[in-house]
């Protein structure tokens, strides 16, 4: 058996929308394979894994809460992977973004004003994107791997996370918990409705990825983006540098991330601790390619993916199945999504027996 | 208390290496794979669990390189055949492998392992200082010293290393010429899995002979960044994962005299190292190009 691609003469509009429901299909197939060799009834553990998170208000907040950071931190590393630059420390800079957002709050607990929360956002997108900047000015300057540095970043970060709040950053009066003073009221980020937890985090990301999506189709940025992306050559001719996409991707992502962190921080946990990400900025690389990289589809699939971390919950506590089934099942996805995204630029043909190949070998 | 350092030395940069043998070939065959740190995690657990299970941990050796060989097998069939974007399938490999060894760890928490004993070379091991350092060793470091040996001569002195290479840096013509690249892409996945299955078994059955979740802790990103330190070359892999090896041991050491120095900042070191030595080696954008496969991770689809 041999398994051979055929380009086609230009991408399936049909398969641009049917391979991600398609990835999703599979990955739910495997699902109730895993779950049966697991000893589950699979009909039963899908259901309470993706249905039973959304039959109730508050769980619904909770998918709110946890799509909020992947679709804001997946939209901009759409843009960075359209461009060709591949980011993958958001986790890190979602770290950073959350610490230095985080200084108002912790340092001068006593300033009580309105301003305080608007300072904090922006002073976590601002963290986020400088630190995004370091590996975006490794790039530009000595032309070093941008993912290498972007992912050894990540574990500096948590690290900075941990010494502060196990040193500077300890609440003295926290019976030497791990985590810093509580934020006063005015440095939370308010419940957007009466009936649960849900914050704006999630209007953030909603707001961004309506924005991203307005310059990625309509303003020339955008297009410098994807041109870019596709030839760095082709760029060029068109006076675009490549050099300044670099910064640019790489900051607007890095700023996302950081105001997912600070959002996060300020708006679900209430402090820093040591642990403030379940891996959302790895678990935003799914989203972004689900998504198709497109902020709308980022959207959707945010949603999607952050269903994965509440069945996961759900799972634990109703059929007693641990929560690490959740990165199988983003594991997994991410997998499908790939492979079925050849069916857009290819006609996959299963070839049984050994099929000749020079008779097929014709002029083209 | 010198040799004791450096044994840990040798003990934390012989996965550092293997990993990186097998990821130099892979990348010499033009696939740029980064799924190293899930290859190697999944090494780590098949590794346990055959070792566990059976008793005997030479056959844990095998179970995780057989692990690690298998699960490069997806990343293959993925990027070789369906021509998916290399880097985005290799992070999927490395959710993946967190992911699934984490759940096939699950009932090993907290187990005492079995330990890979070291073998004593007769004779040899009676020599002063450097016996007890070259010639106690578990296994896995005379695997990780026969595999610089071993590729370095695969590479540059046989047919199919000169072939692979030629893949590497033109399947055009490697195609045109009748080498089955795909077919020689496929194999070098298999074994750059191979070495991080046997990496991560050297994880879980010498360096801590225990089940950690994610006890890989970027040993697999290092090994990629060593491939890059090493531009592509045998030898300098070995020279870099000492070095690699040998910063994350001093700064356990430092951690334990207790120098001034908060533990997490030294914990950064070997990450702030790994980008340090990034700048330096791909500062002189030239000397990078010659060096790197001209085909890295670009997608083949031969035309019939």
């Amino acid at each position: 058996m041999r398994i051979e691609l055929e380009r086609r003469a230009s991408a399936s509009g049909l398969f641009a929308i049917v391979s991600p429901l398609l990835a999703l299909a599979l990955t739910l197939g495997f699902g109730a394979l895993m779950f049966w060799l697991l000893g589950k009834d699979p009909g039963h553990a899908l259901y309470s894994f993706f249905i039973e998170p959304l039959l109730e208000v508050w769980s619904l907040h909770e998918l709110a809460i946890k799509a909020g950071p992947l679709i804001l931190i997946a939209v901009g590393l759409a843009v960075c992977y359209r461009s060709n630059n591949w980011n993958i420390g958001a986790e890190g800079q979602f770290t950073i973004g959350a610490i230095t957002g985080s200084i108002l709050p912790i340092l001068v607990p006593q300033w009580h004003s309105p301003m305080v929360l608007p300072l904090m956002l922006v002073m976590g997108a601002i963290g986020g994107a400088l630190f995004a900047a370091i590996p975006a000015l490794l790039k530009t300057r000595f032309n070093t791997n941008e993912i290498l540095v972007s992912l050894m970043l990540v574990y500096i970060a948590q690290l900075f996370l941990d010494w502060l709040v196990r040193g500077p950053w300890r609440d003295p009066k926290g019976f030497n918990f791990p985590q810093s003073i509580s934020f006063a009221p005015e440095a939370v980020l308010p419940e957007m409705l009466e009936s649960g937890r849900a914050h704006f985090g999630v209007v953030f990301a909603l707001v961004a990825a309506l924005c991203v999506w307005f310059m990625m189709r309509f303003m020339l940025k955008g297009f410098e983006v994807s041109v870019l992306g596709r030839s760095e050559r082709a760029g060029r001719f068109a006076g675009f540098s490549a050099r300044r996409m670099v910064w640019f991707s790489m900051m607007l992502s890095g700023g996302l991330a950081g105001l997912a962190g600070i959002s996060e921080v300020s708006g679900s946990i209430g402090h820093l601790q040591p642990s403030i990400s379940p891996g959302y900025g790895f678990t935003a690389i799914i989203v972004a390619f689900l998504g198709r990289l497109n902020p709308l589809g980022i959207i959707a699939s945010g949603f999607v993916l952050a269903l994965t971390y509440l069945g996961g919950e759900a799972a634990q506590l109703s059929i007693g199945i641990s929560d690490k089934v959740t990165r199988v099942f983003q594991g997994l996805l991410l997998f499908f999504v790939l492979s079925c995204d050849t069916l857009i630029l290819y006609r996959v043909r299963v070839i049984f027996g050994a099929g000749s190949l020079p008779a097929t070998r014709s002029s083209s | 208390m010198i040799e004791a350092i450096l044994l840990t030395i040798i003990t934390a940069a012989t996965p550092l290496v293997i990993a990186a043998m097998g990821e130099l070939v892979t990348e010499r065959a033009g696939v740029l794979n980064l799924g190293v740190e899930g290859m190697m995690i999944m090494g780590a657990v098949c590794a346990f669990a055959g070792a566990y299970l059976t008793g005997v941990p030479s056959l844990g050796l095998l179970t995780g390189i057989l692990g690690g060989a298998l699960f490069s097998l997806l990343f293959a069939f993925l990027t070789l055949t369906l021509v998916a974007n290399q880097v985005a399938t290799g992070l999927a490999l490395t959710l993946l492998g967190l992911g699934v060894s984490g759940q096939l760890g699950e009932g090993f928490v907290g187990i005492p392992g079995v330990k890979l004993q070291p073998i004593i070379v007769p004779l040899l091991s009676d020599i002063p200082v450097l016996g007890p350092l070259l010639f106690r060793q578990d296994l896995t470091f005379y695997l990780s010293i026969a595999l610089v040996v071993g590729v370095s001569w695969f590479l540059f002195r046989s047919r199919a290393g000169l072939k692979l290479r030629a893949i590497g840096d033109s399947h055009g013509s490697a195609h045109a010429l009748g080498i089955g690249v795909i077919r020689t892409r496929y194999l070098a996945v298999m074994f750059g899995g191979a070495c991080a299955g046997l990496a991560g078994a050297q994880l879980s059955l010498v360096y801590t002979p225990q089940w950690v979740e994610n006890m890989a802790a970027g040993r697999g990103w290092i090994a990629l960044a060593l491939v890059v330190f090493a531009s592509w070359r045998p030898w300098r892999v070995l020279i870099g994962g000492y070095i690699f090896g040998a910063v994350g041991i001093l700064q356990l050491h430092a951690q334990a005299f207790g120098i001034g120095v908060p533990s997490q900042f030294l914990s950064m070191l070997p990450y702030a190292v790994t980008i340090v030595v990034l700048i330096i080696i791909s500062h002189n954008r030239r000397t990078t190009l010659i060096n790197t496969p001209a085909c890295l991770g670009k997608p083949f689809v031969p035309d019939r």
